[in-house]
């Protein structure tokens, strides 16, 4: 039964494309991660291990760069994580628990205006807007925008996960003599849990990845390391690059990897 | 029941009906004041007239438009001829977001299709592998691929190792290399809603046109592609759409040659050869763009789900 | 206790509308102190949502409801001292059973101490103290149907209020749940409000039915009268299995009318007010009220021809089509075919009826 059913559904082929296209996906991050440990000073030539570049990411000549960087990257990810995550859980309480009514499609649609609008788009957008106020650009301009654009990425996992849960647990709770606002704290927010932690550690990601809106708002001398990679891969890769890539990506891995697992708990069933 | 349908499922409730104008404000002000007030902005700043150091001077002019679409000669002063630089620009990203968007198409089809027919309980691993790249910074993965795909790299490195090609085959700075750096920027976006659309398909209908006499692949041509179109659909426009607005791709891996849209911006507003109204103009453009594409799918959509069933 | 005070629950007038659609068509009744009382209907009838209206999840369109002589329409649910056994049960997933269980003692402002000690009794009252530390996930559905019900109960609510809990579970499960929910209904005297749609399970509970349909009530009453003297065709047809029959009225005297069936065939049975001769209404007889002999009993038998036998374990279904006149189920039950006589499909027979087993139906 269990071979006939398969047979109908597996074409030839199919598995060999998808086999190619992980290795097209990983392949890149690999190699990198494999010549980040390259003695040689050269990108080209392997002269055995070393965590030669891996110590000069924080000793080197560009090491007071990145460290900068790395400092504004992750503590302006962190705060726009926290806002937008807050920002999130509000607004999918009052779109999924706020019954029907009139500005439900307008508030869907400027939450994920982010997502729709390109990106450059985006960039552009917010510079002229701070430009036209009169903000100086910086720190501050870098953050305002994290937390904009990250909202839509808090904001699905958090919807998600509400629609999730069906109402009579609430209403149980408050059957059961809680208020809203208890039937809220007790019952609602312990059971979100799991997407409101899967929707700060996207939004965190969304923020430290981020190039081209920071780039476009963070004004001169500010860097995030994005933009500081960046701005050194214009003069050509160079090993000390491969090992704050490898490090950057190994970072979002664990991330991603402990928010598939959050969310994969489901304490609900 | 139909009470329970008004208000026991469990899509919208109302349990905190009263509270929503206060639940939404922050998302409403940080939302309408900084991302949908700076696209009005955008409006109003390509309607100005360029200030030489960056910036604009608040008077109304057309030149930002007019630019891009006449070619007036050096000084202004001759008669208007279509300025076919920009429009080039623009063909060149639409082009270059459709060839990516068919690769994806081609790789992510297949995977997800075969995705979706894995047993349920490992679904969602074979989904989390496809996704993790993405997730790890765009500008480091577009990087890693040109450091991979450099005449000098691994790749051609390992081709001229095992003797397939005696010089090292030129990808970077070509629009190949942009078509891949798009495609492995954007995959996901085509791959998991095909998977969402595979896993709902009901393969009793496969089993059905087998039952009738279908060979495989023209089951899947004529039963189980129409059943999965809005997904295949959907799929195609998540990847085209930021393709044809993006930066770091055709940037790193394009070259000067096979400048996109995304570039063109860029370069506007970066130093002084920056003309802000022009930025702000093709920003514009592109948007508009974007949204016309995105209306008429969201139609198509909507249609379908109305017609479908 | 006054007279008035003696109702649990008084419905006035309640009307409740979703925008254009009326689900309740202004319903009044009445729940007594200490009652068992069910609410029967098909999906979309309107008796989940008159319950939800009770404990507070929905809003009362028009009208008033009283909770022993006080108007609770407009408080909001934690402020109604009444509890809901929720169809899915509705346990907390991130607590234990016992937290559960205490949960509303807590919000009811005991100690903690306090209202984990009254949650442990309550388990012991469902037999479930050995799962007080365990996850509502770990336990069986019937498990978590006892949580859930003495997580209800525990606040001493002065109404409980089911909702479906017993269609989650299985047939013999199910049985036996309604065994105990009777039993703990005497024991700690609260009044029951439920509602099913399974009518067997209403029949064999409940001290009052109301079988409701299409947002109204169709008829208030105990089980007996409610299967035995049936109002209208609808809760004729919904409750049992019936044989119902277009009629025409011949004649009415003393309570009882004289019907035609068509086909020459005529019955009498008894009579409701309102009936005139030469009406045109239904009459329903219940299966095991009909019996087959081969020879007429009295002046009333109809002559007609056996299609089929149903073996439906504790009866036999013999289908009987009347000679150019309508069709008869007829139920011989099991335990009695000693004495009446099962007929080869066939056969030419007659089908008798009880004396005072047909009843008329005013629609």
């Amino acid at each position: 039964m269990a071979t006939v059913n398969n047979d109908i559904k597996t074409y030839k082929g199919f598995r060999a494309i998808t086999l190619l296209c992980l290795l097209v996906l990983y392949a890149p991050l690999v190699i990198v991660t494999i010549y980040s440990f390259n003695a040689s000073a050269s990108i080209t030539n392997w002269e055995g291990l070393s965590f030669r570049w891996y110590a000069d990411v924080f000793t080197g000549p560009e090491s007071d760069k990145f460290k900068v960087a790395a400092f504004n990257s992750f503590t302006i990810a962190i705060m726009a994580a926290t806002a937008s995550t807050t920002i999130a859980t509000l607004a999918a309480t009052a779109m999924v628990r706020g019954g029907k009514f009139k500005l439900r499609t307008v508030s869907f649609g400027l939450i994920s205006l982010p997502l729709m609008v390109p990106e450059i788009v985006t960039a552009v957008a917010t510079l002229i807007f701070f430009n036209s106020i009169g903000f100086t650009r910086g720190y501050l301009t870098i953050l305002v925008a994290h937390i904009a654009f990250c909202i839509p990425f808090a904001y699905l996992p958090i919807s998600a996960r509400m629609q999730g849960i069906e109402d009579s647990f609430e209403q149980a709770a408050m059957d059961l003599y809680a208020t809203k606002r208890q039937a809220f704290t007790k019952v609602l927010m312990p059971l979100m849990a799991p997407g409101i932690i899967s929707g700060f550690l996207l939004a965190f990601i969304v923020s430290l990845d981020d190039f081209i809106i920071t780039n476009f708002v963070k004004g001169a001398g500010v860097e995030t390391l994005p933009t500081a990679i960046f701005g050194s891969v214009k003069q050509g890769i160079k090993p000390n690059i491969m090992a704050i890539s490898t490090m950057l990506l190994s970072f979002s891995i664990v991330m991603v990897t402990i928010s598939y697992f959050v969310s994969k708990s489901d304490n609900t069933k | 029941m139909a009470a329970g349908a008004a208000s026991g499922g469990s899509a919208t409730t109302d349990t905190y009906k009263e509270a929503r104008n206060w639940l939404l404000l922050p998302s409403w002000a940080v939302l309408g004041i900084f991302v949908l007030a700076p696209v009005c902005m955008m409006l109003v700043y390509s309607f100005l007239t360029k200030e030489f150091r960056g910036g604009v001077i608040w008077e109304p002019s057309l030149a930002a438009y007019d630019q891009f679409f006449f070619d007036r000669g050096l000084f202004g002063d001759e008669p208007a001829k279509i300025e076919w630089t920009y429009i080039t620009i623009f063909w060149r990203s639409i082009w270059q977001a459709g060839a990516a968007t068919l690769l994806s198409l081609v790789i992510g089809f297949p995977t997800a299709y075969f995705i979706a027919t894995r047993p349920e309980r490992v679904r969602p691993f074979w989904v989390f592998l496809i996704t993790i790249p993405y997730w790890v910074n765009l500008l480091i993965r577009t990087v890693s691929m040109k450091f991979l795909l450099r005449d000098q790299g691994p790749l051609n490195d390992f081709l001229i190792g095992t003797g397939l090609i005696d010089s090292p085959i030129h990808i970077v700075n070509t629009n190949f290399a942009v078509q891949l750096g798009l495609f492995y920027s954007y995959l996901p976006f085509m791959v998991l809603p095909i998977y969402a659309a595979v896993e709902r398909y009901n393969f009793s209908l496969s089993e059905a046109a087998a039952d009738l006499y279908a060979p495989k692949w023209v089951t899947l041509r004529r039963i189980v592609l129409p059943a999965i179109k809005p997904g295949v659909i959907a799929g195609c426009i998540l990847v085209f759409v930021p393709s044809m607005g993006s930066f770091l791709a055709p940037d790193l891996l394009g070259g000067a040659k096979n400048f996109m849209i995304g570039s063109l911006i860029e370069e506007q507003f970066k130093g002084n050869a920056g003309n802000w109204p022009f930025g702000a103009a093709a920003s514009m453009i592109l948007l508009t763009m974007v949204l016309i594409i995105l209306l008429i799918f969201a139609r198509q959509q909507s249609k379908a789900e109305n017609g479908g069933s | 206790m006054s007279e008035r005070m003696s109702n649990a629950i008084d419905v006035r007038n309640a009307v409740k509308r979703y925008g254009d659609f009326t689900a309740l068509k202004r319903i009044s009744l009445t729940i007594k102190d200490n009652e068992f009382f069910t609410l029967l209907g098909p999906s979309g009838c309107g008796k989940t949502t008159l319950l939800r209206m009770i404990a507070g999840f929905e809003d009362v369109t028009e009208g008033e409801i009283l909770l022993y002589g006080d108007e609770i329409e407009k408080l909001p649910p934690h402020q109604r001292p009444v509890n809901t056994v929720f169809q899915n049960y509705a346990l907390f997933p991130h607590m234990t059973i016992l937290e559960n269980v205490a949960f509303g003692l807590e919000m009811r402002g005991k100690s903690k101490s306090e209202a984990r000690t009254r949650a442990g009794e309550m388990l012991e009252l469902v037999q479930l103290s050995q799962f007080a530390a365990r996850k509502p996930s770990q336990l069986s559905g019937g498990q978590q149907q006892r949580v859930a019900l003495a997580r209800a109960l525990a606040p001493q609510p002065k109404v409980l209020l089911l909702d479906e809990p017993l269609s989650a579970l299985d047939l013999k499960l199910r049985k036996a749940m309604q065994l105990e929910l009777k039993h703990l209904q005497r024991e700690t005297g609260i009044t029951f409000i439920f509602v099913t749609h399974d009518q067997e399970e209403a029949l064999t509970m409940s001290d009052r039915i109301a079988v409701m349909s299409a947002g109204e009530m169709q008829q208030l009453g105990s089980p007996t009268e409610i299967y035995e003297q049936p109002r209208n065709m609808f809760v004729a047809d919904f409750i049992g299995e019936t044989n119902l029959l277009e009629v025409s009225v011949d004649q009415v005297m003393n309570g009882r009318a004289v019907c035609h069936l068509g086909g020459g065939h005529a019955l009498t049975c008894n009579s409701v007010e309102g009936i005139n001769v030469g009406a045109k209404v239904h009459m329903s007889v219940r299966p095991e009220r009909l019996f087959t002999t081969d020879v007429p009993v009295e002046g009333e038998a109809l002559k007609g021809r056996v299609v089929e036998n149903i073996f439906v374990g504790t009866d036999i279904s013999t289908i009987v089509d009347l000679a150019e006149g309508p069709q008869f189920i007829v139920r011989t039950s099991n335990s009695e075919r000693g004495n009446k006589r099962i007929f080869e499909p066939g056969s030419e027979i007659f089908v008798n009826m009880e004396l005072g087993a047909g009843r008329l139906l005013v629609d």
